[in-house]
């Protein structure tokens, strides 16, 4: 499946074959796994004829650090950390979707205030996540910098709440089965409804700086086109899918969480271009916020932890579960099976990124090398994620 | 009007720019090492361990039991135990690491060893520079250099700190009364004022 474009016509050249040597006028480039703009060690062999890409092959695993075997002989909490690194933008959903399934396993009930306090950090998580990407987006178009420094000043305020409450600014290790590590103070829930309460104005300022953009609109709008029908199929999740114009998110579907207490809309896009998938982000950041003001309001008081859980020997029943939940980045799940061990005899993730990462060719055939960067980008894939 | 999106984008940077010299929310930058921001109170980095007392080897808290030597996920900590009960500092013949090693280098600062140790004896620590110009073992931490006092933890995380000392101090009056009970008792539990003497008392 490719997604054509008809305005190049020599996309009706016969398909080549993917030879390590020079073929006709193919020209075989290898990008990466250096290259700056792949957002880690990528790396993409690509076909040229001139400068427009007949041919992409990704290539992954420069980053395996065999996370789920190591997940399968670890204590079901000593998974929690190494969660962390998967996706290092977004260490607190990573969190929340590994201790939903293991809740899930085991049966575990959560107290009421750690469910409204998942749901403000996953929130402030998928903030930062976007607000970075977007700066990281721009300077792969060549906005060197600025608005990369500008998501990233705001990206560190978010960062700061979760050190002040976590002790780390990424790696916070911050859920437990049950509840959650650390008891939020009063103080930095104030502190933290001030830092939302703010936040819509960086987002009106990233707005005015992108989206009327002549520049940004010629190198995204008809760039890297997905139909609904092959993100469908191919099993794409998140703000990628939802850029096509298909509804669904995991937080309406599933309502995992204290999601169904909250009223928010999902943006929807129509063409499934690099552009609707940057507005995507762009509003979500505006409906977190939603969230999050409604979360600040309703956090109740109470323990935040299960008591019953235990920390060491944790041994949940035999049986097998699948928790998932709306990464940033799009569906996280961990599947586990216990066989009533101490450590789970089958560990597996199933990240967004790589998933999403998948039909890179079918996105990028026919376009530039440059856009090749560009539809890279608005993919937001995290290689710790991609390559576990 | 082509050209309007981009000088939209230019009033933005501008405004950043000259803002940034009026408002502290759009300059943030830092100038470390002159300058410094407060470390949070929960802010972790590597563990130590705590000892009471003056003495830093046996008033040391860790009666290795490895707990979490076994908990570890990466598995950076080392214990061996000692074959003989050595008296702690309030008297009390207890067993007491021979080897306690703990290789930062590996260590991922995931506080699980500070969340399973039974005795309270491993808690986290806020010193980050830490850069070494050896290679190899320079960030291999023996005991000499995990154990540090109870006045240390309680300076840099003076919330968990008064936690931990009134938790110590109640099982200490409990040990205390439960003593005192039997006819053995040599003397009353003194009013705990500070989880060193309520020990010590017991």
């Amino acid at each position: 499946m490719s997604v054509t474009i008809e305005t190049l016509e020599a996309m009706e050249r016969p398909p080549v074959s993917m030879g390590s040597r020079l073929e006709g006028e193919l020209l075989e480039v290898s990008m990466g796994p250096q290259h700056p703009s792949t957002h880690g060690v990528f790396r993409m062999n690509v076909a040229l004829e001139g400068e427009i890409v007949r041919k992409l092959k990704p290539v992954f695993g420069y980053l395996h650090r065999n996370h789920e075997k190591i997940g399968e002989n670890a204590s079901y909490l000593g998974s929690m950390p190494y969660t962390d690194r998967l996706d290092y933008f977004c260490s607190m959903t990573n969190n929340w979707a590994y201790a939903l399934s293991v809740e899930k396993l085991a049966g575990i009930e959560v107290p009421e205030r750690a469910e409204y306090l998942r749901v403000i950090l996953a929130e402030l998580t998928r903030l930062q996540n976007h607000a970075s990407l977007l700066g990281f987006l721009l300077n792969d178009m060549g906005a060197w910098g600025t608005p990369l420094m500008y998501a990233f000043r705001e990206r560190e305020k978010i960062l700061d709440l979760f050190e002040s409450l976590s002790g780390s600014r990424m790696m916070c290790d911050y859920m437990r089965f049950g509840g959650c590590r650390v008891d939020a103070s009063p103080e930095w829930l104030a502190h933290a409804k001030k830092i939302v309460d703010r936040f819509p104005r960086f987002v009106d300022e990233l707005e005015q700086l992108i989206v009327g953009n002549e520049v940004v609109i010629a190198r995204t709008q008809n760039v890297g086109n997905v139909s609904p029908e092959l993100a469908v199929s191919a099993g794409i999740t998140g703000p990628m899918l939802r850029a096509c114009g298909v509804n669904y998110d995991v937080r309406k579907v599933d309502g995992y969480g204290f999601y169904p207490r909250f009223k928010f809309r999902i943006p929807l896009g129509e063409h499934g271009d690099t552009y609707d998938r940057l507005m995507m982000r762009v509003l979500e950041m505006g409906e977190s916020v939603g969230i999050l003001k409604q979360a600040f309001e309703q956090v109740p008081t109470g323990p935040i932890i299960n008591p019953k859980v235990k920390i060491r020997a944790f041994r949940p029943p035999v049986g097998e579960a699948y928790g998932r939940i709306e990464a940033p980045k799009g569906e996280l799940g961990f599947y586990l099976i216990s066989d009533g061990g101490t450590n789970p005899y089958r560990y597996r993730v199933r990240p967004p990124s790589f998933i999403n990462l998948t039909i890179l060719e079918d996105m990028c055939l026919g376009h530039t090398v440059a856009d090749v960067m560009v539809i890279l980008g608005s993919i937001d894939i995290v290689m710790g994620e991609v390559d576990r | 009007m082509i050209g309007s999106g981009i000088l939209k984008g230019m009033a933005v940077t501008a405004r950043n720019f000259v803002g940034s010299y009026f408002d502290k929310e759009r300059l943030i930058t830092v100038q470390y090492p002159e300058e410094r921001d407060p470390l949070p109170e929960n802010y972790r980095n590597f563990p130590f361990l705590v000892y009471d007392g003056d003495d830093s080897q046996a008033g040391l808290r860790c009666v290795a039991c490895k707990i979490c030597e076994k908990e570890c996920p990466p598995q950076c900590i080392y214990i061996v135990k000692s074959e003989n009960k050595k008296p702690d500092y309030m008297g009390k013949p207890q067993f007491y690491p021979k080897i306690f090693d703990i290789d930062i280098s590996v260590c991922m600062s995931c506080q699980i060893c500070v969340e399973v140790c039974p005795f309270e004896a491993i808690k986290m620590d806020k010193d980050f520079e830490l850069s070494r110009r050896e290679r190899f073992d320079a960030l291999l931490m023996r005991k000499d250099d995990l154990a540090k006092s109870n006045d240390y933890y309680r300076r840099i995380s003076p919330t968990d700190a008064a936690g931990v000392d009134a938790k110590l101090a109640a099982a200490a009056e409990a040990a205390a009364k439960k003593k005192a009970a039997a006819p053995a008792a040599a003397k009353p539990a003194t009013t705990a004022t500070s989880p060193v003497s309520a020990r010590a008392s017991s």
